[in-house]
């Protein structure tokens, strides 16, 4: 990348794989669990979340000298909580059904253990341009976890994607016997998100001898 | 030269091939190996794994011949060319060559599949690994399908045993690591997976699915079906089964299920060769009888009434829990998994209970899931180590106490 010092390169590009919140740093998993059942609200959530963080911590990072340590995570709590408002209001003004389907995850995204972390980790003592690489970095990597999950998840539990029928036919399951598509209805209950998660680790690490931890 | 000679010769002269877990494994199925342990102590004995195993398989056979005959008996009985044989146990209506053939054909393929897709799961794990094939698989791929619908589609079958056998099993470490028992996972991940095969009054009949949708298609033939016993109890209606069917097993059921005599037998048979645990399947029988006693008693004591959707398995009379489901084929043959159980005496007693307990528990107030046993046991199975650690604990500060009182 041209535009970007090599240090800051690795501020998006780590988080998208070596040091990846949701695979390496275990953070965020609730929502990973609770919307990746569509692919749809999965992208939308990722739009969301780096919406908020990429904002979030640029807003930090330029309070970081001001904010009083002890009052910190008021602070951030308020800035993430009027930046998921603005989201929030945005979704039910665009995309009502969709906002209906994410419900309250979407208010959830203020207890997200990801934005929390970044500000806590990197908004509070980096400056602003190298914040906002930062979270941009973290939510995309955030976001490719959802996706792959949310991939895997709609394809074979619904037999869908984005809504688009691929496989077999969910409505009509006369006539298939023992060769017929089916679909997996595991796969869109939480365990599934859970274990698909673990699938995406399991591959990352035998591929990367050096994240295994003993 | 013979054979096995030869064999080993074979293995020695390939012994840096990637391939060779697989062949060993076949050899040492066949033939004890010709080396030992080398350093440490080591205890000999007979009852090795392999023969640990085959030991399990021996005393299921009965379970599989006799669920080959009711696949035939209750398809032959639906389409009127059987009759009902009430309560004998050697009824020539039952141990025909025709119902036999229709579960033979029927139910091979399922014990192939599960054989074949688990142990070849085994091999790839092996060969990357680079260790000994395990045999673990054996008792799982016997197992699988005995606990299936008779009609479940093959394919399902085989995706299920590749989930359960690697994320089962192999993600923990392979056999003997396992948390949970494999043949369970197997069993839940159909279960919540493909809820369409597992339940409902279609698939325990060999053949009903595919009449139903001949029928749909326009043919012109009288539907068949079978309800188990649970399934018309959690809705609410008469089962239908006398006692003596339920005890012998000419009910319609999972393939290995149903005869609660074989099973019973099955379960002496282990007990006396010192390889399931007589404590477990002891107290599993207490814990559901506990739990139906307390039923039985709220619905005597009026606190329900017949509007009730609990009312239909609430009042069924606490032996005839026992008789029913899978009950007695979980707590015999899959609760006494010494992996997955617990390893203490005591805690095997607190664990075989609650799985009695909590299976009768499901069976009530979940009409959707009418087949408790197997969450129970998969439940226990997580709590199996917790278990142990306190009762080990106690264990500790008991003696503790003692050397105490003693050095005092």
């Amino acid at each position: 990348m041209g535009l970007l010092s090599k240090k800051d390169a690795a501020l998006i590009k780590d988080p998208l794989a070596d040091n990846n919140p949701i695979t390496i740093q275990v953070l965020g998993i609730c929502s990973a669990l609770a919307i990746t059942a569509e692919l749809e609200a999965a992208i939308v959530m990722s739009i969301s979340v780096l919406f908020v963080l990429g904002i979030g911590n640029v807003v930090i990072s330029l309070m970081r000298n001001i904010i009083p340590s002890k009052i910190r995570i008021i602070v951030q709590l308020i800035v993430v909580a009027a930046l998921v408002i603005i989201v929030d209001q945005v979704l039910k003004a665009f995309a009502y059904e969709l906002s209906k389907t994410l419900s309250v995850f979407v208010g959830l995204i203020i207890t997200n253990c990801i934005i929390m972390g970044r500000f806590e980790a990197f908004a509070l003592g980096n400056g602003p341009w190298r914040s906002f690489l930062d979270g941009i970095g973290n939510s995309l990597g955030y976001g490719v976890i959802l996706i792959i999950v949310a991939f895997f998840r709609e394809l074979l539990g619904a037999g869908t994607l984005l809504g688009f029928k691929v496989l077999g036919d969910p409505i009509e399951k006369t006539g298939v016997y023992a060769f017929g598509y089916e679909n997996n209805g595991f796969m869109l209950l939480a365990p599934m998100a859970l274990i698909v998660v673990g699938i995406i680790i399991w591959v990352q690490r035998s591929r990367n001898e050096a994240l295994i931890e003993d | 030269m013979g054979l096995k000679e030869k064999l080993h010769n074979f293995k020695v002269k390939n012994k840096d091939k990637k391939w060779l877990p697989a062949f060993s494994a076949i050899h040492t199925f066949l033939y004890l190996p010709n080396e030992t342990t080398h350093n440490g102590t080591h205890i000999k004995a007979a009852d090795d794994l392999k023969r640990t195993m085959n030991t399990v398989i021996m005393a299921m056979i009965p379970c599989l011949i006799f669920g080959m005959f009711n696949a035939g008996y209750q398809h032959n009985l639906q389409v009127g060319e059987a009759q009902a044989v009430a309560g004998s146990f050697f009824s020539s209506e039952f141990w025909t060559m025709a119902n036999f053939m229709i579960g033979f054909w029927k139910i091979l393929p399922l014990v192939i599949v599960s054989y074949g897709v688990g142990l070849g799961i085994e091999f790839i794990f092996a060969i990357i690994k680079g260790h000994e094939v395990e045999e673990g698989y054996l008792v799982t791929g016997m197992l699988v399908p005995l606990i299936v619908p008779v009609d479940i589609p093959l394919w399902m079958l085989a995706v299920a045993v590749v989930f359960g056998v690697v994320i089962g099993k192999e993600v923990f470490g392979g056999t003997g690591m396992n948390i949970l028992n494999p043949a369970l996972t197997i069993r839940a991940f159909l279960f919540f997976a493909y809820p369409t095969w597992m339940s409902g009054d279609k698939v325990w009949v060999e053949g009903a699915v595919e009449r139903t949708n001949e029928i749909l298609a326009g043919a012109n033939l009288d539907a068949i079906s079978g309800e188990t016993i649970l399934g018309s109890l959690a809705q609410g209606k008469e089962a239908g089964y006398g006692v003596m069917d339920m005890f012998l097993g000419f009910i319609p059921g999972s393939v290995g299920e149903t005869s609660t005599l074989l099973i019973l037998l099955g379960g002496l048979f282990l007990i006396f060769a010192k390889i399931g645990s007589w404590r477990i399947m002891l107290s599993s029988a207490l814990g559901a009888i506990v739990m139906g006693l307390i039923f039985n008693q709220v619905v005597d004591s009026g606190w329900i009434t017949e509007s009730s959707k609990f009312y239909g398995l609430m009042s069924t009379t606490w032996w005839h829990h026992l008789l029913i489901g899978g009950f007695a084929f979980g707590t015999v043959f899959m609760a006494t998994d010494p992996v997955t159980a617990s390893q203490t005496n005591k805690g095997k007693w607190i664990y075989g209970f609650l799985i009695g307990f909590i299976s009768i528990l499901i069976r009530v107030f979940n009409p959707a899931y009418p087949e408790g046993v197997m969450l129970a046991i998969l439940l226990m199975n997580v709590f199996a180590p917790t278990i142990d650690h306190y009762v080990v604990q106690g264990n500790v500060k008991q003696r503790m106490k003692r050397l105490k009182a003693k050095t005092a």
